[in-house]
């Protein structure tokens, strides 16, 4: 059975999230051989329309207008609904980002459609697509299909590997005119974030610190070798409660579910509440002085040692690895 | 002003998750306020007590749940209503919470309806905006401040750790971000007060709805837990070493370095 699906690429600071090509990638599998229509939104944003072809969107359909230029509930609902009304998709994907998180809901609403969210994988066969998602933070997993309206479903980032880029691919761009009105709630201003960098969901390297980094210049050690492997800082409650960083880096069930590559896990001790926020990590380092911390039980490598020892060491280890590399 | 808390029964997050015959096993485990709901309950009490108003938390599931609003009329809400679907649901889904609450809030004039950003069980996210949706009200979600002044209304939302000032007015449905607020445990005195206050029980049938009417939109065909992890390698010897032999295993063995 094939499907048509529209796929909304998501932008931020004029470069398509990566989340954009794995919707791509996750918009395929649902179309079993149907059309993929990638999906902008903004002020002006139909040069990056060619890139979510070259990864694999058959055509895309460009939305501008200057009441598109920041994310709004109101605006980007409006945008999309009429692309939806003008191209009567049988299927649509967003990222499950603080975008797609926020607006989905609405657009499922407004359309009377079911709305899976969060899903981590996909398989269509026999007339069903099925989208498995993490339950209780990742302790248990379901496996939904969409029983009434449209398929929707948001996907987690990092999860679904998007396909090579080819350059020489082309296709269909075209625009769709859409009067956006009475947007409800205005964004006055953006405070970015005080620790710059890769954000949490999409860091394929996260190094974590728990109460044993014992203060805010703790987490100093922890950035560096962050940086050297290009991935994000995270922390467990223990650390953010002891307010040595902010909560907006807090992983496990209260806080962000993260599943990089690589998960190093810096004076943790693995409380059930962390673990089910990083356990699905494909590879987890664990660092810690206590040699019976649970962190050990779920961690693939462990060392026993005090992390200020140890991740200043690894941090100059992956140094010269990379040199010779 | 008139202040709406929704709120969600949910494990306790120190609880291990059974699945037996293809169901949650929740015999034997703690339940609590959702915690992003409890940050709902705390900012309601706090502007409420500035601004005067009333706060009524409403919850949609089973009979249990009524412990989980004691709790919040205890920590400071004055009134409770439990919309009581036990006997004439076997399954919904965030389409089915969502049109139930709707149904119930679209009369009671509510100038400010608090929601979770998230539910610690579901995790999807989708009640607070598809009620929004459903009452054709303005919504924020995943806030960390919030200031009413009149009918207008100023927050902050957290957005993948930026923060966002956003500007809107009343009547308004937010979805609490941890970091909002820092929840009161309930003293004694609430405690008691909290068994006289109104806890009003309802059912489908008092909201005007049919099964039909909030007919799950999607389905769970299969619940099970994740492959568990075997125990890895605690490395040994000289700390130098280990870090080294660290390295190599990350870069020659997992490859993800």
């Amino acid at each position: 059975m094939t499907r048509k699906v529209i796929v909304l690429g998501e932008i931020r600071e004029g470069e398509l999230r990566n989340v954009s090509f794995e919707g791509i990638a996750a918009a395929k599998t649902v179309a079993e051989g149907g059309e993929v229509v990638a999906v902008l939104l903004g002020e002006s944003v139909g040069n990056l329309a060619p890139e979510m072809i070259q990864y694999g969107a058959d055509r895309a359909v460009v939305v501008e207008n200057p009441k598109l230029a920041s994310y709004t509930p109101d605006g980007f609902s409006q945008a999309i609904l009429a692309v939806v009304e003008q191209e009567q998709p049988d299927a649509i994907i967003f990222g499950h980002t603080a975008l797609g998180k926020d607006l989905s809901p609405k657009v499922a609403s407004k359309l009377g459609s079911g709305l899976i969210s969060d899903a981590v994988a996909i398989e269509a066969a026999g007339g069903n697509v099925v989208f498995t998602r993490p339950i209780y933070s990742g302790k248990a997993f379901e496996k939904k299909i969409v029983t009434d309206g449209l398929i929707f479903a948001s996907i987690r980032p990092n999860n679904i590997a998007p396909l090579e880029k080819d350059a020489s691919r082309t296709g269909e761009v075209s625009s769709v005119s859409v009067e956006i009105k009475d947007l409800r709630t205005i964004i006055r201003e953006v405070a970015k974030k005080a620790i710059q960098g890769v954000d949490l969901t999409e860091a394929k390297v996260i190094i974590s610190g728990g109460r044993g980094v014992k203060s805010v210049e703790g987490f100093k050690p922890l950035q560096e070798l962050a940086d050297v492997l290009g991935g994000a800082v995270g922390a467990s409650r223990g650390a953010c409660d002891a307010e040595y960083c902010d909560y907006s880096l807090q992983i496990g069930q209260t806080g962000k579910v993260v599943t990089p590559d690589l998960y190093i896990a810096c004076g943790i001790s693995g409380a059930i509440q962390h673990l089910a926020g990083m356990s699905n990590s494909k590879v987890v380092v664990a660092i810690n002085k206590d040699p019976e911390a649970n962190i050990f039980k779920v961690a693939d490598y462990g060392i026993v040692g005090d992390l200020f020892e140890v991740v200043p060491m690894l941090t100059e280890e992956i140094k010269s690895l990379l040199v010779k590399a | 002003m008139n202040i709406y808390v929704l709120l969600k029964r949910t494990f306790d997050t120190e609880e291990k998750i059974v699945v037996s015959k293809g169901a949650i096993q929740e015999d034997g485990a703690e339940f609590i306020i959702n915690p992003y709901d409890e940050y709902g309950v705390e900012e309601a009490i706090q502007i409420r007590d500035n601004q005067g108003g009333e706060v009524t938390v409403v919850s949609v599931g089973g009979e249990d749940a009524e412990k989980q609003l004691r709790t919040a009329l205890a920590m400071g809400a004055d009134k409770a209503v439990l919309i009581n679907t036990e006997d004439d649901l076997e399954t919904g889904d965030e389409f089915t919470t969502a049109k139930i609450l709707a149904e119930y809030l679209k009369d009671k004039d509510a100038d400010l309806i608090f929601a979770g950003n998230v539910a610690i069980d579901g995790g999807s996210g989708q009640v607070g905006p598809r009620v929004a949706d459903l009452l054709d009200i303005p919504y924020v979600t995943t806030i960390t401040k919030i200031e009413v002044d009149g009918q207008n209304v100023n927050i902050v939302r957290d957005v993948e750790g930026s923060s966002e000032t956003i500007e809107t007015s009343l009547p308004l449905l937010v979805t609490a971000q941890q970091g909002l607020n820092e929840p009161r445990y309930p003293s004694l005195p609430g405690i008691m007060k909290a068994k006289k206050k109104p806890l009003e029980e309802l059912e489908l049938d008092d909201l005007d709805l049919e099964e039909d009417d909030v007919e799950a939109k999607t389905k769970t065909i299969e619940i099970y837990l994740p492959p568990k992890k075997e125990a890895g390698r605690v490395l040994e010897g000289e700390l130098q070493n280990q870090v080294k032999e660290l390295v190599t295993l990350l870069h020659s063995e997992a490859k993800v370095i």
